[in-house]
């Protein structure tokens, strides 16, 4: 019970303060389910984000149905799932006609606006994390092996990152194993 | 209950979200294509007043604008149809194929990938971090970005606040602030 709870908080909070759509919310998700509660550590938390990046569909919600999954079963699954989608889908419902009125405001574009660099500095601190913990896993030279191939792979020749993510799987088996 | 249009809010939530790659936000193209030119269930028009406001609310797009067009052409079972559609199908690929993975974590293999796919992960997060960046620079300004982004440093990877509550305060800020001009550099 107190897993449920805890489980639906985790999701709960990063549904509502995450400005910007799932993506936006993984360093929030990542600080609840990681650092707050401690259902997984930031590797597993990685293996977890890759394979959810490199799937199709809504990110938050892979990451929630997942989570949930390993933490308390299908109950689990199910209460992460709500706390991740319906907090706003209701909000959005009720507040459709006045938001409507508002949605050109400057001070509701500001909102978003004024979020994201908080979001980019989340973001920045998981990714040195992520780099800290291959450090300490894999060595200094693969990581800066396949960080650099990654990123050429990525952003010079637009590689999917499904392909991406596969390829690190198979490098990972056939070399580091 | 009409099944034929719970089939088609199905189907076309379903292909959305299974072929949308990157996320909520990129599926939204697939799914103004269903429901603006396939079935006809909204005009542009209304479509882009949607957006607006979903973009006004925080959590995930695509299960915002799913229970939301879902709930509007096929009420509350429509709503469900959407919702299912878009959510389903990709969880428990997620959790089929994790489950997989961790059935063989002993294994040196499985370990090997874990090791491998960690500074990728990096990297993914590291262009995602650059895509705020750039969005915060082009909507406030280095100034006005580089304040929220140096307070946010202080109170979240310093101070151990929580991410949260330094969200909730730059929302307020945002909401009760008077001057709408950028000139104003010294919020802090």
């Amino acid at each position: 019970m107190k897993e449920l709870w805890e489980l639906f908080l985790a999701f709960f909070i990063p549904g509502i303060v995450g400005y910007g759509g799932g993506p936006a919310s993984i360093p929030l998700v990542e600080h609840e389910v990681v650092k707050n509660y401690g259902f997984m550590t930031t590797s597993e938390f990685g293996e977890v984000l890759a394979l959810a990046n490199a799937l199709p569909g809504p990110i938050a919600t892979k990451m929630a149905g997942y989570i949930g999954f390993e933490v308390a079963g299908l109950l689990g699954s199910i209460v992460a799932l709500l706390a991740t989608v319906v907090p706003s889908l209701v909000a959005l419902i009720l507040l459709l006609s006045l938001l409507n009125k508002f949605k050109d405001s400057p001070k509701v574009k500001r909102m978003t606006a004024y979020v994201r660099p908080t979001i980019a500095v989340l973001l920045g601190v998981l990714t040195f994390q992520f780099f800290d913990t291959s450090y300490e896993s894999a060595g200094i030279v693969q990581t800066v092996f396949l960080a650099i191939i990654s990123f050429i792979l990525l952003e010079r020749f637009n590689i999917h990152p499904a392909f991406v993510v596969a390829g690190a799987l198979i490098y990972g088996a056939i070399f580091l194993s | 209950m009409n099944l034929s249009l719970q089939k088609d809010i199905f189907v076309s939530f379903f292909r959305s979200s299974m072929l949308g790659y990157g996320g909520g936000p990129s599926t939204i193209p697939l799914v103004h294509k269903e429901v603006v030119d396939t079935y006809e269930w909204m005009t542009e028009e209304e479509f882009g007043d949607l957006l607006a406001v979903t973009n006004t609310l925080p959590g995930p797009m695509l299960t915002k604008m799913a229970g939301y067009i879902g709930f509007r052409i096929g009420g509350f079972a429509g709503m469900m149809s959407a919702l299912i559609a878009s959510v389903l199908p990709t969880v428990l690929i997620m959790i089929f194929l994790i489950g997989f993975l961790i059935k063989f974590r002993d294994s040196s293999i499985v370990q090997g990938m874990t090791q491998a796919i960690t500074p990728v992960v990096g990297v993914l997060l590291l262009l995602l971090t650059v895509s705020f960046v750039k969005k915060s620079r082009n909507d406030l300004g280095w100034i006005n970005a580089g304040i929220l982004g140096v307070i946010s440093i202080i109170f979240y990877a310093i101070l151990d606040w929580h991410p949260a509550i330094l969200i909730a305060i730059f929302i307020l800020f945002a909401l009760f602030k008077k001057a709408p001009k950028k000139s104003d550099g010294e919020e802090s």
